[in-house]
């Protein structure tokens, strides 16, 4: 069941902005037994999560968000992540998708015997990856809240687009809509996506997805443990 | 790198205008490019001796300063757009004068994927280099790889994916020929950000090529390879 998330802004006090989780990720706090090493983008939604479920067992590392955009730093920096936390914690799960790392930190968490989420990436997560995956949809761009919120550090500069706007035929000429996978009910947000989505000359579409799968998966590695 | 308000290209002698050209594919400017080509062409240059020595020269300091770090994807795109330019113009002169091809690609990105930057980057590096491209585009099902690569004669099939979800299709394209039993008729080359060596060889490729310098590169290699054996055999 896909929670109704509190609007982005009432997000836990102790987390970093999303400036510090694009650049540097979040440190893990807490005495929890099991660690939770996720992507910065996810951090706000893993830690509404733990807050409304109570799951304080739960401590949570992000590395840092900008990774999104360099998949090929994404395994190394897991494993770096595991082999800084294995002596502190029981347990550690995995909060990536495949995130395009072509199936090479899928390989690295089974080599290190760890689970981490289903699916390509986020976007299908977040929507539930069988339902994502029986849209076959090619031509969609995708934006969550953090990359709604987000999407001049993560689009925008990074494909110099703010230096060079008649590259975007080159970019995103192929694409057809951007669609904006609501983790929130936030109008803002929403209206900042729409603006997104004219910035790339893209139809816009909306869709509620709240957390899917990521709420799931935690719910059974919170369960696993309290069986434990 | 170029200060396009002080310097008068045709005034440059050939060698300083070569420089000029790979001083601005460098900063993407398309139009100097044209220019340039145009001079070129204007003092005797064959179309085939632009296109090596000025365009693909540039763009190879493009291609290694991207591979270093030193440039990034937007800085590439424009030298491409810019080196587009440039081979709008000779293309034509190209057919007419009958160049020498080294062979021939069938390239597309797979089924399911639209991303093209990459596959268009490969496509005119190796058109570059010398081999006659023939692209399709986006979006391919298998039939499309197979019976244009067998229409047009062509030596290589080259697949482009940048999602993780789409690039298994190689796969299936590889695993086609293999059934059909023209697998050893083509050069399969694969290439896409998720790609990796491991990948290009679990799916049966020649080999998965990082970027479109190495695709050349390696394009060239097999190509020699296949008409050493033809030739053996």
């Amino acid at each position: 069941m896909t929670a109704t998330p509190k609007t982005a802004s009432s997000g836990p006090a102790i987390l970093p902005d999303d400036r510090v989780l694009t650049r540097q990720g979040h440190a893990p706090g807490g005495t929890g037994r099991i660690l939770l090493i996720g992507c910065g983008a996810l951090a706000r939604e893993i830690m509404d999560l733990k807050a409304q479920n109570g799951w304080d067992h739960m401590d949570l590392t992000c590395l840092p968000a900008i990774l999104h955009n360099h998949p090929e730093k994404i395994t190394q920096a897991v494993r770096e992540a595991v082999a800084r936390h294995r002596d502190r914690y029981e347990t550690i799960h995995v909060l990536y998708g495949d995130c395009g790392t072509g199936g090479l930190l899928q390989a690295a968490c089974a080599e290190m015997g760890l689970e981490m989420l289903p699916g390509p990436h986020c976007y299908s997560f977040f929507e539930g990856t069988t339902a994502f995956a029986g849209r076959d949809e090619i031509s969609a761009f995708y934006l969550t809240d953090f990359l709604v919120r987000q999407f001049d550090a993560f689009v925008w500069q990074p494909l110099g687009l703010d230096r060079h706007p008649d590259l975007r035929a080159m970019y995103f000429g192929n694409y057809e809509k951007l669609v904006y996978q609501a983790q929130t009910e936030d109008a803002a947000l929403t209206a900042l996506a729409q603006r997104h989505a004219e910035r790339l000359g893209l139809a816009f579409e909306r869709r509620q997805t709240g957390y899917g799968d990521l709420e799931a998966s935690m719910a059974q590695w919170a369960e696993q443990m309290d069986l434990d | 790198m170029s200060d396009e308000d002080e310097i008068i290209l045709s005034e440059l002698d050939d060698d300083e205008l070569v420089q000029q050209m790979f001083d601005d594919l460098y900063d993407g400017l398309k139009e100097e490019i044209q220019e340039s080509v145009n001079i070129l062409l204007g003092r005797g240059w064959q179309p085939y001796e632009v296109l090596t020595k000025a365009l693909v020269g540039g763009m190879t300091i493009v291609g290694k300063d991207f591979r270093d770090g030193i440039l990034f994807v937007p800085e590439v795109l424009l030298a491409a757009n810019a080196m587009k330019g440039g081979m709008a113009i000779l293309k034509p002169l190209l057919a007419e004068t009958g160049a020498p091809t080294i062979g021939k690609m069938v390239i597309g990105t797979v089924k399911g994927d639209i991303h093209d930057i990459g596959k268009n980057l490969v496509g005119m590096m190796m058109e570059g280099a010398g081999f006659e491209v023939v692209d399709l585009g986006i979006n391919n099902p298998v039939d499309n790889y197979l019976d244009t690569a067998e229409k047009e004669g062509a030596d290589i099939v080259g697949m482009s994916a940048l999602l993780t979800t789409t690039m298994p299709y190689m796969k299936v394209v590889i695993d086609t020929m293999i059934e059909r039993g023209i697998r050893d008729n083509y050069i399969v080359l694969v290439g896409g950000a998720p790609l990796n060596e491991e990948f290009g060889k679990a799916i049966g490729a020649d080999a998965y090529c990082r970027d479109a310098a190495v695709a050349v590169e390696t394009a060239k290699e097999h190509v020699q390879r296949k008409h050493n054996r033809s030739k053996a055999g």
